[in-house]
């Protein structure tokens, strides 16, 4: 069963320096809170992965608590650039980002590689891209029936997976639903789960097109109301795309965002 | 003087050019996606959209700011996860168009949103990266591309292949065993480019009202070729301009 912690305990006691962090939800029900909560606690030299690295990772990168990303796609969706991952690419401030770089297909199958306890999983991708040269986790396999060429990717185990689910019960058991991307696999490629929710109910009660996650696949739980937010969670918010227009301009500039890391994220009402 | 902007004449043609299509879009976000919802409002009302988010048949009443908004997961006819998007219906073959943008497109419409070289004395720009669009560009049944025409965007050589059109010729898309037939339009704010069909070169085959040959030729980064006969499309109408006008601003 998991355990029900407040966010801060679970936080420092599955997320350590250096661990690898897949913090997944594409577009809704993005784990920010806990995002927030690894800046307040400063844990650091981490290797993110995640699908679609947008605003969460540009203010973890910014931070400088990041050494190494594995993505495949990091812009503000709708918006443009993430210009703190960009400052770190191309300018190595805060520090300098080390990049293991992907397609969507690729990404979402090493995840199930993962999930499924394999060493790698296959696709057919990558074909006459410049993506393969610049890894070491893409190469061919050869299938054994048709002789065909097709790519190969090295499954993806974080240490910890984080992700905000709608609701769970006061055993750890987590329900979905929506539009739920990876979550599932970056979940099941992980040695440890947390997850934060909107609320804790005393049963879950089965959703069209739910993910449950039983509560003995899952570290621990904290209830979060609003803890995806910027991005949202179906049924109880809605996307503040105003926030991501009005990230654009907050993160062009080093100084605008360490101020605003500082007043949103360190001090005030969120940092408790 | 025309009463439309060049972005409208580029999203109505690119919406024009999925008339055709016999069922399913793969849309890309921004300028795919407006092309898209508004081929649903004018010449092809029942064209399924598909998100890589996990929304088949997505029906969204405004337009989504990420591939990812509600709307487009509560007016779908069914939301799967990531990886069966990308593997049971992307892979499998069973998407008609993918709808792309892009950063660069070189003379055989092969793609690049990954970095672009800014000179010897700056690192290279960052891009967002590959997102879905190689596999995209690989599986669905064909490929369109809608771009701003310019010689920032349409270059003589890639600074990097993100995604491939149809590589350095006509036989390349086999070689590499891709499956779909590949870029088959390029919908641009001055007029189409399509592939030659010996060569696989992109040739300009129509230019929007008011756009001339000398002005396309001076937006593409190598020498473009132009069709033995260059067409005109038509101008937007009244009722592609109110809808488009009305997604918009809705």
């Amino acid at each position: 069963m998991a355990d029900i912690r407040t966010l801060p305990e679970a936080v420092a006691e599955l997320i350590h320096d250096g661990d690898c962090v897949a913090m997944e939800g594409f577009t809704h029900l993005i784990p920010f809170a806990a995002a927030h909560e690894i800046i307040r606690q400063g844990i650091t030299d981490l290797t993110l992965v995640r699908m679609t690295p947008d605003v969460i990772y540009d203010q973890l990168i910014g931070t400088g608590l990041v050494k190494k990303l594995i993505f495949s796609w990091g812009g503000n969706p709708g918006v443009g650039s993430l210009h703190r991952f960009r400052d770190a690419v191309e300018n190595g401030w805060p520090r300098p980002l080390e990049l293991d770089e992907h397609s969507h297909a690729g990404m979402a199958n090493r995840y199930v590689a993962g999930a499924s306890g394999l060493p790698f999983a296959v696709l057919r991708g990558y074909r006459g891209t410049d993506l393969a040269s610049r890894t070491d986790t893409v190469a061919t396999v050869t299938c054994p029936f048709t002789g065909e060429e097709l790519a190969a990717v090295k499954a993806i185990n974080p240490d910890v997976t984080v992700i905000h689910a709608q609701q769970a019960d006061r055993e750890g058991n987590v329900q979905l639903w929506g539009l739920t991307g990876v979550q599932k696999e970056a979940a099941l490629a992980a040695r440890r789960v947390l997850v934060t929710v909107e609320e804790i109910v005393d049963e879950l009660t089965p959703s069209p097109g739910g993910v449950v996650l039983p509560g003995w696949v899952v570290t621990a739980v904290a209830r979060v109301p609003g803890g995806a937010h910027p991005s949202y969670a179906a049924g109880y918010s809605v996307r503040d795309n105003d926030f991501y227009q009005a990230w654009d301009p907050i993160s062009r500039d080093r100084e605008k965002f360490t101020a605003w890391i500082r007043e949103h994220i360190l001090t005030g009402a969120a940092a408790r | 003087m025309s009463d439309w902007t060049s972005d409208e004449l580029m999203t109505v043609n690119a919406a024009r050019a999925l008339a055709g299509v016999r069922k399913t879009c793969f849309v890309g976000i921004g300028l795919p996606s407006a092309a898209a919802n508004l081929a649903r409002r004018t010449v092809r009302p029942d064209l399924v959209l598909i998100y890589e988010s996990g929304a088949l048949g997505a029906k969204p009443t405004r337009l989504p700011l990420s591939i990812g908004d509600g709307e487009l997961a509560d007016t779908a006819d069914a939301v799967v996860s990531v990886p069966e998007m990308f593997n049971y219906w992307l892979q499998a073959g069973r998407i008609d168009v993918g709808f792309l943008g892009a950063a660069q497109v070189d003379r055989f419409a092969n793609i690049n949103t990954t970095l672009v070289d800014r000179g010897p004395d700056r690192p290279p720009g960052r891009l967002p990266g590959a997102g879905g669009a190689p596999e995209i560009a690989a599986s669905c049944g064909e490929v369109l591309i809608v771009l701003r025409h310019s010689t920032r965007n349409f270059v003589d050589r890639l600074d990097f292949v993100t995604s491939v059109g149809h590589g350095g010729g006509p036989d390349d898309r086999g070689r590499l065993g891709l499956r779909g037939r590949g870029p088959v339009a390029v919908i641009t704010d001055l007029g189409v480019m399509r592939p030659d069909p010996g060569t696989a070169e992109l040739v300009l085959t129509d230019l929007h009202p008011g756009a001339t040959v000398e002005q396309a030729r001076a937006a593409t980064g190598w020498p473009l070729k132009t069709a033995a006969d260059v067409a005109v499309t038509a101008p937007p109408t009244d009722a592609e301009l109110a809808a488009l006008r009305a997604l918009k601003a809705a």
